[in-house]
């Protein structure tokens, strides 16, 4: 639980960026609207492979409209839309071609708050398996067993699976979620803001989870809180009024940034 | 950060002497009574007629009134066991059309048509047709199926009462839907499930305890309408038969029926029918608290 004890310092040497990693998701020239409203401004920024990327930033800045572009969730509602390129793997997936839940099944996503259907807790985490794959019942189990390993939720669960999802704690809702989207295996996870509903102690333990899921998943993850940035992320993006005001790696930018903007927010002059 | 808020106040809470105006105190003391006095006519109203209900009804209260069918005109005994199982027949087909057709439209104007203007028109049609006289939708369905028919019919009945249960469901169904945080759909749209999957998998067992009760209410409503079936199902004296194509006794055109005959023994059932059918609609609302309550208190 050292994550969450720590006193807000910013802790650099564990995180350190490798740069050599290949990039996984490859913005350019992003625009977003909501309706007439411009909400991010030629927005091209790159993410590595197997890193962490947070996305930091005051309200309303866009760090939200820039990680619902990477699943398309935005196109829920017919008045948003996106223009430009973001392309996974080399393949644009705002292009009209795409196939959204196919696209979704490839990259997944944790909320805010969490988010349990009002289903068993091993029903909430077969949901996603069973929309595209006809498993055999004993192959479910030892995936779903797998899923709620990796969210380090196992443990707590293992003899009630066939209870309400909706009756465990925020924190292990929050942690059931992420078993939910870890089980279609996805190559990258998106966070929006998942600790901002949580206690320190569940807030920690989601950290440390973030953590190990980076070994297998690229993930980007937007956040109110610098420290939790310094923290568990590799790069770091700033972003102010719907652009992109500074990314690099995240020591880098924490000690020695290049904005004056950047350095304004972290320092926490304005935010 | 508002200083005060977090500050915990040293004054004193108790009412000062002198602070209030005594025409305030008046005032208050004034709404008080008319509320209680109010609310005191209305109870007394109601339970009046319920009191009434009971005295009068309770004693044709027997055996025989589950037993045997409506007696002819002017003779003795007799019950009222043909009307009681032709309004479950009618009130069951009724719902058993209804709650699909509800259903579905409800969801349609709560997961599809959100602000589509077609959306807006059938709400406003459906909310039109919540108020709408219930003799109204008799005589639609008299013109309708009666007329061309031929005979008063059972399937008649239960149309009609379908027709005035589905508004009632679709509004529930669809303020129930919008109950359900928009983040629960992105949250299933999010594993890629498409929107059909979302919805019957999520959205409706998120919203299922409310929807249920909406089915119960509208039971409840469908369970006395009397106006509808004057027109369409009518009467029967016999025994209930499953040959839906003629007439069939049901308990609201009995009570109708028979209240207004100048035969004793009739009035006396028509007593215990109403009796019956308020308890049972009692009963219904009663379940439909216990439906709905698991869900609010989560």
């Amino acid at each position: 639980m050292n994550a969450a004890s720590a006193i807000p310092t910013v802790e650099l040497n564990r995180n350190r960026a490798e740069e050599s990693r290949p990039v996984r998701i490859a913005v350019k020239d992003l625009n977003f609207y909501y309706g007439s409203f411009h909400g991010l401004k030629d927005v091209s920024i790159n993410f590595n492979d197997r890193q962490v990327t947070a996305l930091i930033g005051p309200s309303g800045c866009g760090k939200s409209t820039l990680l619902r572009c990477f699943n398309r969730i935005y196109s829920l509602y017919p008045e948003q839309r996106a223009e430009g390129e973001i392309l996974l793997d080399g393949e644009n997936i705002l292009a009209s071609s795409v196939d959204l839940n196919d696209l979704r099944s490839r990259i997944g996503m944790v909320f805010q708050k969490p988010t349990p259907f009002p289903m068993s807790i091993y029903d909430n985490v077969a949901f996603g398996l069973r929309l595209y794959e006809k498993l055999p019942k004993a192959e479910l189990d030892v995936r779903v067993e797998e899923s709620l390993r990796k969210a380090a939720l196992w443990d707590e669960v293992k003899d009630k699976l066939r209870q309400a999802g909706t009756g465990l704690s925020g924190g292990q809702q929050q942690r059931l979620c992420i078993a939910r989207t870890v089980a279609q295996r996805p190559e990258v996870i998106l966070f929006d803001e998942p600790t901002s509903a949580l206690d320190p102690i569940s807030t920690g333990r989601i950290e440390e989870l973030i953590e190990q899921l980076r070994d297998e998943f690229t993930i980007v993850i937007v956040t109110h809180n610098m420290q939790q940035a310094a923290r568990i992320s590799q790069f770091t993006a700033f972003m102010y009024l719907g652009q992109l005001v500074e990314f690099g790696p995240t020591n880098r930018m924490f000690m020695n940034p290049a904005e004056r903007r950047t350095q304004d927010y972290i320092t926490g002059r304005f935010g | 950060m508002d200083a005060s808020s977090t500050i915990p106040s040293t004054r004193s809470t108790a009412p000062r002497r002198g602070r209030v105006r005594p025409g305030r105190r008046i005032a208050d003391r004034s709404l008080r009574v008319a509320c209680a006095s109010a609310t005191f006519v209305g109870a007394l109203v109601l339970g009046s007629i319920l009191v009434m209900l009971i005295v009068e009804g309770v004693r044709g209260f027997t055996p025989a009134l589950f037993a045997n069918p409506t007696p002819g005109p002017g003779s003795e005994g007799g019950g009222i066991a043909n009307a009681i199982l032709g309004s479950l027949v009618l009130t069951g087909i009724g719902i058993v059309i209804a709650t699909p057709v509800g259903v579905m439209a409800g969801t349609f104007l709560a997961e599809y048509g959100r602000g589509s203007k077609l959306a807006a028109l059938i709400r406003f049609l459906n909310d039109i047709l919540l108020s709408a006289p219930s003799i109204l939708i008799g005589l639609f369905v008299y013109t309708l199926m009666v007329r061309p028919m031929g005979t008063y019919s059972g399937w008649a009945g239960g149309v009609a009462l379908a027709i005035i249960a589905v508004p009632v469901i679709v509004r529930t169904t669809e303020d129930m839907l919008r109950l359900v945080p928009g983040t629960l759909r992105e949250a299933g749209a999010a594993l890629g499930a498409p929107p059909s999957k979302v919805i019957m998998s999520v959205t409706w067992r998120a919203a299922s305890a409310g929807i249920v009760t909406g089915i119960i209410l509208a039971l409840a409503r469908i369970a006395g309408e009397t106006a509808p079936l004057l027109f369409t199902a009518l009467n029967n004296n016999s025994w209930f038969s499953p040959d839906l194509m003629g007439g069939v006794a049901n308990l609201p055109v009995m009570i109708y029926q028979f209240a207004l005959s100048p035969y004793p023994n009739w009035q006396g059932l028509a007593w215990a029918g109403a009796l019956l059918i308020t308890g049972s609609i009692l009963a219904l609302s009663i379940v439909a608290r216990f439906v709905i309550k698991p869900q609010t208190a989560r």
